[in-house]
């Protein structure tokens, strides 16, 4: 007999193991993706993409599973995307994980709207992937013509359940053919404090494609793990941003490649993180061919006895020669309890490349603060406009304007609430 | 308008004012002369309010208020400017977001409605204009990468647009050049007032042949160690600091 692992299983990993003996008649590839979690287990310290984030002791339980939409569910759904300001021009709809068609708008030419039935496998898989690979259904996939530039700019809006404690395993698969343009916003909304959250994107960008996709974690979820894989074809484009601003525990991981020569990665992102929340943005870039772009901007305010944490690991294989890449990871503490882990990396196998890091944190500028303070603006409101003006540097990398005016009118949300917080 | 009586100051437990003793009256144009070292820059600093600078001892009056009670937004509220000697720069606030900001803030404190954004154009770009600042300018980041010449008229313009009733300028004229010197000097003397002083501290003379001061104080070692006309900067001018360093030792 073989222990594959000296630690005993956690309250979460064996309600997640009951869970999974509970699904009726899985087909062998979730049986094999449930085994390949099982081995792993959940992610802890000791795994080095998750050193900052032990997820194995912060699941402290496993949130039943969301069943499948019934009628009164898809009812209420409806009800709260209605009272919703819609963002962009299509809006489809996941609820509890599920793409649900009845309250997604119809799609325009050019784009293919479906149910994702099955997954295939995900290869580079981690635990967390895995976990996805064996519970998710009813997935979503957009696949977008080539040479279709999309004018139409696509909101997907995940709803979750207020009260309920229970877990959803989203899927969603982007898959733009050679030429296509596609611009998404996604938006995580509507959780409360007992939901749990796993949620896959596969991208795939065939060669000259282009694709804008902004991610909005705004709710009060338990726990949000996400996994965004992105695999760039010849002279591709993948523009992606996301706001963090909300869940106890959030957890954004990227994996995004140049398959072949020429493509462009920007990856940005802006974490507002108050109270104990603990955010944490885990990226690998991977030039696997030559003359490849990659630029990654992340910024973070923590306040309170928050907790931020950015890796960023950008690798480029041999032969991936010309190859340009710059990383940088900022952060400013509001508060003495407040804490940030930055860790950049850059793993470089190919001689002829250019590739730079920085990271920092610090406190907001006093100085800064003083001379606006003699320009007559009061203190909270001196510090809100430097923190707007630092949440706003990242913002600026959204291409699409009403994607950004969204972006940072929620910014400006936030910090208002932390200001009316704040003791006199 | 501004009685400083026996002020001391420490920063980081050093000894930087030591005493000192100062009036500046209404409609006044007040020059402070003095060596490097002697606290000038201090001072300015005390009367806007930055912190860390630790007052041991005497008083801060502007109308008879306790300026030092009252943090550097309260101060600029009742009227006070100080123009850096190194304004700071503000990555990512464009200057016009940053002077309505300023603007409106000083309306609300005086409980006047916010200015609407076309009468806030209006005002911004012609006080642009009359101290020949490029109003493309106003759509960058406050001070980023504004040449030294560019960060002292836009201290100016903001000053212009606030219509302070105390002046501070520190240092004002370093680091320009003599066009860049009299479009400064001219933006200060249309603000000239009876109703608004200038307390202008400056380490040479050249300033004051534009800005013609009412008073001139000399100081050193902390402390206002002689006061006169005009004629004493340009006496300075010719003498150096020599005599009053050691006389205040």
């Amino acid at each position: 007999m073989t222990l594959h692992r000296a630690i005993a299983k956690t309250a979460a990993e064996t309600t997640l193991a009951e869970q999974f003996a509970s699904l009726a008649n899985p087909d062998s590839d979730r049986v094999a993706a449930f085994a390949a979690f099982a081995d792993k287990g959940l992610p802890s310290r000791r795994d080095e993409a998750w050193h900052y984030t032990d997820l194995r002791s912060a699941m402290a339980s496993a949130a039943p599973l969301a069943p499948p939409p019934d009628a009164d569910r898809i009812s209420a759904a409806r009800e709260m995307l209605a009272a919703r300001k819609r963002v962009g021009d299509l809006r489809l709809a996941i609820v509890d994980g599920r793409y649900v068609p009845q309250l997604s708008d119809p799609a325009p030419a050019g784009l293919l709207v479906g149910t994702l039935a099955k997954f295939a496998p995900s290869g580079r898989a981690s635990a967390i992937v895995a976990l996805n690979d064996a519970f998710a259904s009813n997935g979503l996939s957009l696949i977008v013509d080539a040479g279709v530039d999309l004018k139409e700019r696509i909101e997907i809006v995940h709803c979750a359940h207020a009260e309920a404690p229970q877990s959803a395993y989203s899927r969603l698969s982007i898959t733009l053919l050679a030429g296509a343009k596609a611009r998404i916003v996604e938006c995580f909304v509507a959780a409360g404090p007992a939901y749990q959250r796993n949620a896959v994107t596969r991208a795939s960008l065939n060669a000259s494609a282009m694709c804008s996709l902004v991610t909005i974690v705004e709710d009060d979820a338990s726990l949000h793990v996400e996994t965004q894989i992105a695999d760039l074809g010849a002279d591709a484009e993948f523009n992606a941003f996301a706001l963090v601003a909300g869940c106890a525990l959030a957890r954004r991981e990227l994996i995004v490649r140049h398959e072949e020569a020429g493509a462009k990665i920007a990856l940005a992102g802006l974490a507002l993180i108050d109270g104990r929340r603990h955010a944490d943005a885990t990226l690998e870039v991977v030039h696997a061919a030559p003359e490849g772009q990659s630029r990654e901007f992340f910024r973070t305010i923590v306040a309170d006895e928050g907790t931020g944490v950015f890796q960023g690991k950008v690798v480029v294989r041999p032969g991936a020669q010309k190859s340009d890449g710059a990383m940088k990871s900022q952060a400013i503490l509001l508060s003495p309890q407040a804490a940030m882990n930055n860790k950049p990396e850059l793993e470089i196998l190919a001689d002829d490349v250019v590739c730079g890091h920085g990271a920092t944190v610090g406190a907001l500028d006093p100085e800064q603060v003083f001379y606006l303070q003699t320009r007559g603006l009061p203190r909270s409101e001196a510090e809100a406009m430097l923190l707007e003006a630092f949440a706003g540097e990242a913002i600026a990398r959204v291409d699409e304007p009403e994607f950004a005016q969204i972006l940072l009118s929620m910014t400006r949300a936030w910090l208002a609430g932390r200001a009316g917080a704040a003791p006199a | 308008m501004l009685e400083i009586k026996n002020l001391s100051v420490e920063v980081k437990g050093k000894p930087i004012l030591d005493g000192l003793n100062l009036a500046v009256k209404t409609g006044e144009v007040a020059a402070i002369m003095g060596p490097n070292g002697s606290g000038k820059s201090t001072l300015s600093y005390v009367v806007a309010g930055k912190p860390d600078y630790e007052v041991t001892g005497g008083e801060v009056l502007l109308d008879g208020e306790d300026l030092l009670a009252l943090e550097p937004d309260a101060r600029a509220a009742r009227g006070v400017f100080l123009a850096f000697q190194y304004p700071i720069e503000i990555p990512g606030v464009a200057t016009m977001t940053f002077l309505k900001a300023a603007l409106n803030a000083h309306r609300r404190a005086l409980r006047q409605p916010d200015l609407t954004t076309p009468d806030f154009m209006r005002a911004a770009r012609g006080a642009a204009q009359n101290l020949k600042i490029d109003p493309e300018m106003l759509k960058r980041p406050l001070n980023v990468g504004f040449s030294g010449g560019e960060k002292k008229r836009m201290e100016i313009l903001q000053m212009a647009l606030l219509a302070p009733r105390l002046c501070v300028l520190d240092e004002t004229d370093s680091g320009l050049d003599i066009d860049a010197l009299r479009i400064v000097a001219d933006g200060v003397n249309a603000l000239r007032d009876p109703k608004r002083s200038f307390l202008v501290i400056t380490h040479y003379q050249r300033l004051l042949e534009y800005v013609r001061p009412d008073v001139v104080h000399v100081m050193a070692k902390g402390r206002i160690v002689k006061s006169g006309g005009p004629e004493l900067a340009l006496e300075l001018e010719r003498n150096g600091y020599r005599d009053y360093t050691s006389e205040a030792a």
